[in-house]
């Protein structure tokens, strides 16, 4: 349940692109036609779901305040996690570089596809910002952080799916000169933003706590009814 | 002549307008968007990265001719993550509270477009000197349009500057909010900061027609 949980909730309601802006440079630049967008999209996804649990197992064992005591007792004490920045792009950089060979050797039709939206990824916020909200968010298990991970990607996937979409119609209408390409880009960027907001909601599960604690006071309540009912009983015997 | 010549002057007053890296070159939009809902942060992220930008332009650039180009992506990662370290190291321990509102996007500062773009598209190919320039002309570039949101953002969305009450209290009903003025709190949400990009892009291009796109 857990797991479901934080899958709908990092497409929709942390969706990366509307509510936390990652990866719009990429989004913006490479979301002029449908086709090319499922490239990156999908490349986006493959690489989240590698690199975000690698990146937790990293910050579980090595970078955490004292994440090194599987070391020994007198290591207990280190916190190296100011080094978190450098090891979670570098292993970004070598694990999207190792994927980029692996899959040339393995499957080139796959390598055709995803191949050159590979090296752009090193450098793409939302894969960085992905590793990073995992640390900050301190999400629990390794499970959770792939799923997590997977989610965040097809999230994105989602948002630049739409976004070429809309641009490749909106060539047909009449937008001001001065608002072409980029303006209204921004602009409809935004309006779904907006939209993707309505979600917020969905996952609150600000009704659960309420309903829990009507439960114990009924419980008490019958309790005391039994309490009362037992008194009663004996009163009367 | 002066301590400039005319073609380093450009390097920095071409990226504030006719060449800006937000709103013409598409780059660095992550963090822009993210973090504008006050002036203080907005400023404090330009700062970081005018400091960034500055520096590493200049260590690439002295190290241009020594880094393989095969493995020139990584050596770049290395030195933005290290710059970016001594960057959040330093707002840590003398603003702590301001990185817990930056949170996540001083080390997004490593990703950001703008510091990659540069270094790859300027300091590969010139010396030290002008590369310094170019980097603190795109990161001002970059820093005056961040400005610029953060303040249209505070001022409409809370009706403050940096803190401070500029348009009156709107508990007491003083200033403006004497006469029934609101404080529209839509525009401290995040979608409202890639409007008013869109708008600040329609605006510079209809001043300066030869920028738009077809």
């Amino acid at each position: 349940m857990e797991h479901i949980e934080l899958f709908f909730k990092s497409i929709f309601i942390d969706n990366m692109v509307f509510a936390t802006f990652l990866g719009m440079c990429s989004y913006l630049a490479v979301s002029k036609k449908v086709s090319t967008a499922v490239g990156l999209g999908a490349a986006v996804i493959f690489v989240l779901a590698i690199t975000v649990p690698l990146n937790w197992l990293l910050d579980q064992y090595l970078l955490q305040p004292g994440a090194l005591s599987w070391l020994g007792e007198e290591y207990v004490d280190y916190d190296l996690s100011f080094l978190s920045f450098i090891m979670f792009i570098a292993t970004i950089a070598t694990m999207v570089q190792l994927v980029e060979i692996v899959v040339e050797k393995f499957s080139p039709s796959l390598y055709n596809s995803l191949g050159i939206f590979l090296p752009l990824i090193a450098v793409n916020c939302a894969i960085l910002g992905g590793s990073l909200f995992m640390q900050s968010r301190e999400i629990p298990t390794l499970s959770l952080s792939a799923v997590y991970g997977v989610g965040s990607g097809i999230g994105w996937f989602l948002a630049i799916l739409a976004i070429a979409a809309i641009r490749e119609k909106i060539r047909y209408s009449n937008v001001p000169p001065a608002l072409r390409g980029l303006g209204i880009t921004f602009i409809i960027t935004g309006l779904m933003a907006i939209g993707f907001m309505s979600f917020g909601g969905m996952l609150t599960g600000g009704d659960e706590k309420a309903p829990k604690e009507n439960k114990t006071a009924e419980v008490k309540l019958t309790v005391d009814k039994k309490e009362v009912l037992a008194n009663n009983i004996k009163l009367n015997n | 002549m002066g301590l400039l010549s005319k073609k380093d002057a450009k390097l920095i007053t071409d990226p504030l307008a006719d060449n800006n890296p937000i709103t013409i070159q598409v780059l660095g939009i992550c963090s822009a968007l993210a973090i504008t809902a006050e002036l203080k942060a907005s400023i404090v992220m330009a700062v970081s990265v005018l400091f960034v930008l500055g520096i590493g332009n200049v260590v690439i650039s002295l190290m241009r001719n020594i880094i393989p180009s095969k493995i020139r992506i990584i050596v770049q990662l290395v030195v933005v993550a290290a710059l970016v370290i001594i960057v959040d190291q330093v707002l840590k321990a003398y603003a702590y509270e301001l990185s817990k509102t930056l949170s996540v996007f001083v080390g997004l500062i490593i990703t950001n477009c703008i510091i990659m773009g540069r270094f790859e598209a300027f300091a590969l190919g010139n010396g030290p000197w002008r590369s310094f320039l170019d980097g603190i002309g795109n990161a001002a570039g970059y820093g005056l349009i961040l400005i610029i949101v953060g303040f249209f953002r505070e001022l409409l969305g809370s009706g403050t500057l940096l803190g401070f009450k500029v348009l009156g209290d709107p508990i007491e009903k003083t200033g403006l909010y004497a006469i029934g003025y609101e404080n529209n709190g839509f525009m401290l949400l995040s979608p409202m900061a890639l409007i008013v990009v869109g708008i600040i892009i329609w605006v510079q291009r209809s001043r300066n027609e030869s920028l738009i796109e077809d």
